[in-house]
């Protein structure tokens, strides 16, 4: 679990994300949603240890970001997976090279059992066949489950995914949403999503923050976000004709 | 005042490539892989180049010896000490910051673009140690490519004047001339320094940079212009201090 209390981040004089408190429970998908700009990534960036508050605190299972060192963060940091937008996939290496990298850099394991357990990772993402391939030779969503193996590889507390979905086509993007969603159940995880794809939000957000010019506006399910009267929310989830028209069904 | 931000964050790069270090296994991998990307793969065009501006520089000094009363084992003797203290390592190592240095950092820029330096912070891992180590070492190795420049251009200079008539005698007897080791030690003194330059400027401009897949390109374009410079600095204050 993940709470966050009343965190601040300026850049150069400018503020851009403030009075954010909330709490990330475990097992749960979570998804940070809102426009370009409303400071969701310097969030999962304030979240992943990247950067670091103003003011505020973050707690990651009863311990506090404040009463951490750097030897502190670097081992928080070994408990985190991370999904970048563009896969972040190591160009010169294998897929399986790819996976292993964290336990060849992290673990004492030998090569025979470090192999083992990325293949079990590369199994669970179901990418056995194209263990070999470089991530030039696969797809664009064959590269996010890469990432999501590398993720997860280490069996972390913790998966931050930024837009997973960003660049899909809409059937791959939900199969990555699932694939996020079981992961997150299976291995009892807290999952923290950075969104703007309407499609995750109501197919696995169980708990949902929207960001409104660097600021919590609204938080809920998926269930809740479909339902509420908030201007700016219903701006936000019915900005497209088709779920305007769905709306009316509602 | 940008400019002394950059020098101080230049700095702080050399000092975090150290600390943190990779386990051994990994690096040792890292750093194989780099002495046969900037070491080996360096000798092809190094060894031409070398060979014929060997030969144009003895060439040149042929023409400007054409008293009768000037020996032509001076021929050898001009060129062994323009390839030793100057061609051999200043010259070359520009052209390395070309090949080099272009190459550290369109890679690791690249890296910086595809998210692939936040991918490795994510992880624990210092991307400095990483990524910049491992090609300081590698260069350590640069005075072996310097070796191979200055035999071959000596050489070059040899082939030049036996197709122009120069008895090979005189070249190689000019060659031996008057040999000062010191001069040596000064040459190679100035390939470790520019070693460490083209590992260390590409890398940070690879490393700080911002944007997207055009930065990269313009990213490359300046780390050669200011390694190129820094190596000419570094080249005058050396020569300064140790033969003036």
């Amino acid at each position: 679990m993940i709470e966050i209390k009343n965190i601040k981040k300026s850049f150069d004089g400018s503020t851009i994300i403030q009075n954010i408190s909330t709490t990330f429970e475990k097992g749960k998908t979570n998804l940070i949603i809102g426009q370009s700009g409303s400071g969701k990534t310097v969030l999962l960036k304030c979240l992943l240890g990247l950067h670091e508050p103003d003011s505020g605190e973050i707690i990651y299972d009863g311990v506090s970001n404040l009463n951490m060192n750097e030897s502190d963060k670097t081992l928080l940091r070994r408990e985190m997976g991370m999904v970048f937008q563009g896969s972040a996939l190591f160009d010169s290496m294998s897929v399986i090279e790819n996976v292993m990298f964290p336990l060849n850099m992290l673990t004492n394991r030998n090569e025979e059992e470090i192999r083992e357990k990325a293949k079990i990772a590369i199994e669970r993402v179901e990418l056995s066949k194209a263990v070999d391939k470089l991530p030039s030779e696969i797809s664009g969503g064959m590269q996010k489950r890469v990432a999501i193996a590398r993720a997860i590889v280490m069996n972390p507390k913790y998966l931050f995914c930024d837009e997973p979905n960003s660049g899909l086509d809409p059937k791959t993007a939900i199969v990555i949403d699932k694939l996020i969603h079981e992961i997150t159940k299976e291995y009892n995880i807290t999952t923290i999503i950075n969104s703007h794809d309407m499609n995750s939000v109501i197919e696995i957000g169980e708990k949902i923050i929207f960001m409104v010019s660097g600021e919590k506006n609204w938080e809920g399910t998926n269930k809740e976000i479909l339902k509420t009267n908030i201007e700016s929310v219903t701006n936000f989830v019915y900005s497209s004709e088709l779920l305007k028209k769905v709306k009316k069904y509602l | 005042m940008l400019y002394i931000d950059d020098i101080g964050r230049y700095f702080l790069m050399i000092k975090m490539s150290f600390f943190k270090p990779s386990k051994w296994k990994v690096q040792r991998k890292l750093i194989f892989k780099e002495i046969n990307d900037l070491i080996i793969e360096s000798i092809p065009i190094v060894t031409i180049l070398s060979f014929f501006i060997g030969g144009v520089v003895a060439i040149q000094t042929a023409l400007n010896l054409s008293s009768p009363f000037l020996s032509k084992s001076l021929i050898g003797f001009a060129t062994r000490q323009s390839v030793i203290l100057e061609f051999a390592p200043t010259f070359m190592s520009i052209i390395m910051a070309g090949k080099v240095g272009s190459y550290i950092t369109s890679s690791i820029g690249t890296m910086r673009v595809t998210e692939q330096i936040d991918a490795l912070e994510v992880m624990g891992i210092n991307p400095l140690n990483y990524l910049v180590f491992p090609k300081i070492i590698a260069l350590l190795f640069y005075p072996f490519v310097i070796t191979v420049a200055m035999f071959v251009a000596i050489f070059g200079g040899f082939v030049a004047m036996t197709f122009a008539g120069v008895p090979s005698e005189a070249f190689i007897s000019g060659i031996q001339m008057d040999f000062d080791p010191s001069h040596v030690s000064y040459a190679y003194l100035k390939t470790i320094l520019f070693a460490f330059i083209l590992a260390t400027v590409p890398s940070y401009h690879g490393f700080y940079m911002k944007g997207g897949a055009l930065e990269v390109g313009k990213a490359s374009t300046l780390s050669f212009v200011w390694t190129s410079i820094i190596i000419i600095i570094v080249n005058f204050i050396i020569t300064q201090l140790l033969l003036s």
